[in-house]
């Protein structure tokens, strides 16, 4: 019983962290159809924000506080440029900004490696985030809840914004049908540009998360990159709800998995039952019914 | 996107599917720039192609030998090697549409196959490798013993990509999974076998690889004069690929392809299975990739999950993007110059690949994405599909 909870609990958090990362991504292919490979330089940039501003300040305690919002700005920000600088010349050429993004991350990753240096850098966690909690008779990290809960925080901001604002019914109804909601007299360029601001920043605050669990190098992003698209993938694109369940379900097979494995063998049985899951819904498990994407 | 209405002559790319479908099965359909005359040829006019492939032939055969000193000359076998699988990422990409990020994979599976034939062969009848003796306590797993045999590690270079391929494919486009999700997928993939080659320490070496090499097929690697041999094979493996993927272009399949990737769906009311057409370009790009990683063992010397894992796949796709995906030298002549770029500025400018690499991706894609090819038939970009 021990096993089978922190297992749970385990890949809960690592869902959560799954779920942070993937949501942009969702809201970006889903409304856009732009396939951001430079997501993870986002969250890349997210994380040495967190490590900048440890430097700053010098109090684990408060940075981590003051990085979330500024590393949701950064991330922003970086996606914003992006969107302005390239994406808006190639809309509905999915696999094109597959290339583009990934050329851009690439050049990040440089970049940080040319100011940071190759080595990780280890951000300091605050000192609330030590220790554990017992649930149920299992300790589990504060960090580990903590990511949890920031995850389900950035979800319902994101629900909140999609569902009771005016901004989110301009989203919605640009994922539904561009052309209509155009017609409408809603600027979808405008809305494209929110939207890019909103998902890039939510990666800025999921790499700020990742601090958490390990240190920060340039590749940190691309090696979640592939998970997450994979997650929007088997959740349906552009679907939030088919997001969090693929997320939350990828993370606890997966912790399960490397339980009963190791590590890279439940990696590769994870792709195979995606694999074999896309054999049965080919358009993940929630799918956008009013236009197709490439 | 196929229900909007949109008027003709102000058509966004991807509502064209049936204008592009008129003009690839060669109807005249309203004069939009998508209903172009098929672009079997992919920009090249027959004779222009045909002089292309004589200079490259030439370039490549007699003038590289005689000029290139040794050391260039096993570089330039280098990039023959990434130029094979280059040439089926553009008969997969450039002519069937299918945007593959894992080549990595078969291109690492026939290295591998290679790589383990030749370290058996340099063991001896009855030996083991020594990382073997290393990691794994001196016990060899009993699936490497078939790879002792030469005839049987040549059969498996051919043979395992393409049953991957073909069943990878078949389940994928069967299911009518594409474009992004494809990519996508062939990403994911990549990355999982990177770890699978990396957790398998015992038998793969695990990070570093399978290195060491003495001999190919008993002829020493460290002869100049076998080193320039393999230089020939790979130089020639290359201009066959291109010979092939020519052949396959001209032939009823190459015009089958082309028409799946602008209209699949009717091509599929035409009663053609796509998913047939798309696995049989899969499977052969898969093969002249495994090939690629083939020859690639005894001219470099060391196979790792570095060189077939996510980067190094989406790598292959910049030399194809660069020279034209839809051309029949373009993706060949891209991975040379790219492979030539990539050795030229990270030993002058260490550190700059990075940066060209990535404004190659967004420049050529973004403003040129018919690649070189594009600049020399002088085509309008318009023209070469999304």
């Amino acid at each position: 019983m021990d096993v089978f909870l922190s297992q749970v609990f385990t890949g809960l958090s690592a869902g959560g962290v799954l779920l942070l990362i993937a949501i942009g991504l969702t809201l970006t292919f889903g409304q856009m159809g732009v396939i951001n490979m430079a997501h993870g330089e986002f969250l890349m940039a997210g994380a040495y924000t967190a490590y900048v501003m440890n430097t700053i300040i010098g109090n684990a305690e408060a940075s981590l506080l003051l990085a979330l919002p500024v590393g949701f700005f950064v991330g922003g920000l970086l996606g914003v440029a992006l969107e302005a600088g390239v994406l808006r010349w190639m809309y509905r050429r999915p696999l094109d900004t597959l290339l583009v993004t990934y050329g851009v991350g690439l050049v990040l990753q440089q970049v940080a490696r040319d100011i940071f240096g190759a080595p990780a850098k280890e951000v300091p966690g605050p000192s609330w985030l030590d220790g554990s909690v017992p649930i149920l008779g299992y300790d589990f990290p504060l960090s580990r809840l903590f990511l949890l809960a920031l995850s389900l925080a950035a979800l319902a901001g994101v629900a909140a914004v999609l569902k009771l604002t005016a901004l989110g019914r301009q989203v919605r109804a640009t994922v539904q049908n561009r052309d209509l909601a155009e017609t409408l007299g809603i600027s979808t360029r405008r809305t494209d540009r929110i939207t890019f601001f909103l998902g890039s920043g939510l990666a800025g605050i999921a790499g700020v998360a990742l601090t958490l669990l390990g240190s920060t190098g340039p590749t940190i992003g691309s090696s979640y990159i592939v998970e997450a698209f994979l997650v929007v993938v088997v959740g349906g694109i552009g679907q939030i709800k088919g997001t969090v369940i693929a997320a939350f379900v990828i993370g606890v097979g997966q912790s399960f998995l490397e339980y009963a494995t190791s590590g890279s063998t439940a990696k590769v049985i994870v792709l195979a039952l995606i694999v074999v899951f896309l054999q049965v819904r080919p358009q993940g498990i929630f799918a956008v019914r009013t236009r197709s994407l490439a | 996107m196929s229900t909007t209405h949109t008027p003709a002559g102000h058509t966004p790319a991807g509502t064209t599917e049936t204008a592009a479908a008129t003009a690839a099965l060669g109807t005249t359909g309203p004069r939009t720039w998508r209903t172009a005359p098929p672009d079997v040829s992919g920009g090249w006019r027959p004779s222009g192609a045909l002089v292309g492939y004589v200079v490259l032939a030439l370039a490549l055969l007699l003038v590289a030998p005689a000029v290139l000193e040794p050391f260039r000359l096993g570089l330039l076998a280098k990039y023959c090697c990434w130029a094979i699988a280059a040439v089926g990422i553009g008969l997969a990409w450039g002519r069937g549409g299918m945007l593959v990020l894992g080549q990595g994979i078969y291109f690492g599976l026939g290295a591998y196959a290679m790589a383990m034939h030749m370290l058996l062969a340099d063991a001896g009848p009855e030996g083991i490798p020594d990382f073997m003796n290393l990691y794994a306590g001196g016990v060899m797993p009993t699936w490497w013993e078939p790879f002792r045999s030469p005839v049987v590690t040549l059969v498996a270079i051919v043979v395992v990509p393409a049953a991957v391929a073909g069943l990878l494919g078949l389940a994928i486009f069967k299911r009518r999974v594409k474009g992004a999700y494809f990519a996508i997928l062939s990403q994911a993939l990549t990355a999982a076998f990177a770890l699978l080659l990396i957790g398998q320490v015992k038998t793969t070496g695990g990070f570093n690889g399978l290195n060491n090499f003495q001999s190919f097929f008993g002829y020493s690697l460290y002869d100049p004069a076998n080193q320039q041999m393999l230089y020939f094979l790979a130089a020639g493996t290359l201009l066959a690929a291109v010979a092939l993927t020519s052949w396959l272009n001209s032939t009823r399949f190459g015009e089958l392809l082309v028409a799946t990737r602008d209209a699949e769906e009717r091509v599929r009311f035409l009663g053609h299975d796509p998913a047939n057409i798309k696995t049989v370009a899969y499977v052969v790009a898969a093969v002249l990739a495994a090939i690629g990683g083939a020859l690639f063992v005894p001219i470099v010397g060391i196979i790792s999950p570095e060189q077939v894992g996510v980067t190094a796949s989406i790598a292959m796709v910049a030399g194809v993007a660069l020279g034209g995906r839809a051309s029949l030298l373009g993706p060949a002549v891209g991975a040379l110059v790219i492979g030539y770029a990539e050795t030229y500025l990270s030993e002058s400018f260490p550190g700059s690949w990075s940066y060209f690499q990535g404004a190659l991706f967004v420049f050529v894609v973004l403003l040129l994405p018919g690649g070189i090819a594009q600049l020399l038939t002088r085509r309008s970009k318009k023209e070469v599909p999304a």
